[in-house]
């Protein structure tokens, strides 16, 4: 029976059902690896055969994917996905053409593997992009001499849909941040004529990257999305809404310091500079590292990575309700007579750019002890 | 049945810090009922609700453990598990690594994944029949 499918359809025609089988999959492992699907994409247990019914369908799709200015963290989350046996599945299913991470072409080849696939399917294949794009100089960031710039705009052509992995690819993320000094922009900012699913995060949640491509197998199409283009199964609620710690926010029970009472009871965190409540993502019930837990769970507040520009947010352990500018300056400004209000949001905008240069801000220890 | 936490933390939580526990209790109540009056199968994804430490091990220990506890070895291990409670079954799936990727209370006579599927029953039909020609074939 094997031998039979991999005789009657080429690679590039198999169904998942057919990669499933082909590998010697059960029925019964084909219902597990639904239900977890399922319950990955936060779909009621009542989809499960729906799911199975599509997925069995699902042919197999030509993934590009593309990494520009970035650290890699978002290819070693989604290589670490925790649900191993799952990803593995998906990505034997996929047609990954061309990751510069983790193909074993370089050179003139890897670019001929990416040339070939865009051209082999056309109209169909996924672009996935992590990493900001430096609009500042072409050459700040450059593959195989072609800027990012130019292979984004060649590549997205042909793409059926393009997914922006990482915070960095949907909003600019830390290269975008104050001072901006390459000139960062986000995919959203440059490509305006192709579907694009947000999916930020830094890293993004491993089985969210996978849930994104499960859903495109699934069902062919983009899920549904929220105002900042982020697929609403895992961004369409705050952490501060699914934490276990809300409770005590709404009890008023804060820890002050890292070390107090309230922290050791596992109070919450907002006072501490928890981002929660402004955070939209699926840590609170997905969780991290193997789904032991997430970054509230381990007694540190949200840093809010997964919403715009939150390396400039006014500092990682400065409570929510405190301002992010300096008030006073705001106020000697529109005193000052400016005409429209936006004249003095300029000015601050421009003078915390400057200063923010100068003084290069950085976290210290007496941060953290605040 | 084996706890969910892979680390035990020291962090002190009352057993209803959520407030989701016992909702969820009357849940599985409201849906053994609708198993009686229409045979409705319900299932809930634990996964899906959000729980403090140790507040899932409070759901299970209520549950308990009843006359049924099966393994399944498909993709990595799972564990279904009848409760106390006979309708209500705890079916966990883990991975290769033997993490759990998740975690369901179905509400039913028994749950789906356990009954033999038409296709492998078709391919071991299959392939008992060509075990079967090659005996003969050789005699």
């Amino acid at each position: 029976m094997t031998n039979d499918f991999k005789k009657k359809k080429s690679q590039k025609e198999q169904t998942f059902g057919d990669v499933m089988r082909s590998q010697g999959v059960s029925r019964r492992s084909f219902l597990k690896f639904c239900a977890a699907t399922a319950s990955m994409m936060a779909m009621s247990p009542a989809m499960i055969p729906k799911i199975a019914h599509a997925l069995e369908n699902a042919r197999r799709p030509s993934v590009i994917w593309l990494s520009f200015q970035e650290c890699t963290g978002c290819t070693e989350s989604l290589t670490r996905a925790h649900t191993a046996t799952i990803e593995s599945l998906i990505f034997d299913h996929i047609s990954l053409d061309y990751h510069h991470t983790l193909q074993a072409a370089a050179g003139h080849a890897a670019e001929e593997a990416r040339e070939a696939a865009m051209e082999e399917n056309y109209g169909k294949y996924l672009l996935v992009v992590d990493g900001s794009i430096p609009m500042g100089n072409p050459g700040y960031s450059t593959i195989a001499g072609i800027s990012n710039y130019d292979m984004l705009m060649e590549t997205a052509k042909g793409a059926a849909a393009i997914i922006a992995v990482g915070t960095c690819a949907t909003y600019g993320g830390i290269p975008h941040a104050n001072p901006n000094p390459t000139g960062a922009v986000s995919v959203n900012d440059l490509i305006k004529d192709k579907p694009i699913i947000n999916v930020p995060g830094c890293p993004p949640i491993p089985v969210v990257i996978t849930g994104v491509l499960t859903h495109f197998l699934t069902f062919g199409t983009i899920p549904e999305l929220d105002h900042l283009g982020r697929p609403k199964v895992f961004y369409g609620q705050s952490i501060h809404d699914r934490c276990y710690r809300r409770p005590f926010y709404d009890k008023g029970l804060f820890a002050e310091t890292f070390d107090d009472e309230g922290a050791k009871k596992g109070w919450c965190l907002y006072k501490l500079g928890c981002k929660g409540p402004t955070t939209y993502n699926a840590c609170a019930t997905t969780k991290w590292n193997n789904g032991t837990s997430w970054p509230i769970e381990a007694g540190h507040p949200c840093l809010g990575c997964s919403e715009p520009d939150f390396w400039d947010g006014g500092g990682f352990y400065k409570s929510l309700s405190m301002p992010t500018e300096n008030i006073t300056q705001t106020a000697i400004y529109t005193a000052a007579g400016a005409v429209a209000a936006g004249v003095a949001i300029g000015a601050m905008n421009k003078s915390k750019k400057n200063s923010a240069i100068a003084a290069h801000d950085k976290t210290t220890i007496d941060d953290l002890e605040k | 049945m084996s706890s969910s936490s892979v680390v035990q933390f020291n962090i002190q939580v009352s057993a209803d810090l959520t407030q989701n526990v016992k909702p969820l209790l009357h849940e599985i109540k409201h849906a053994l009922d609708n198993l009686i009056e229409t045979g409705q199968t319900t299932i809930i994804d634990l996964r899906s609700i959000p729980l403090a430490p140790g507040e899932e091990d409070h759901i299970l220990k209520t549950l308990g453990l009843g006359e049924v506890q099966a393994k399944l070895d498909a993709l990595g291990l799972s564990e279904i598990i009848e409760t106390q409670y006979a309708g209500v079954w705890v079916v966990t799936h883990y991975n290769d690594e033997n993490h759990i990727i998740s975690r369901f209370i179905e509400i039913t006579t028994m749950p789906e994944i356990l009954s033999s599927q038409t296709e492998d029953i078709m391919a071991a039909y299959s392939r008992l029949a060509i075990t079967l020609q090659d005996d003969q074939e050789k005699n």
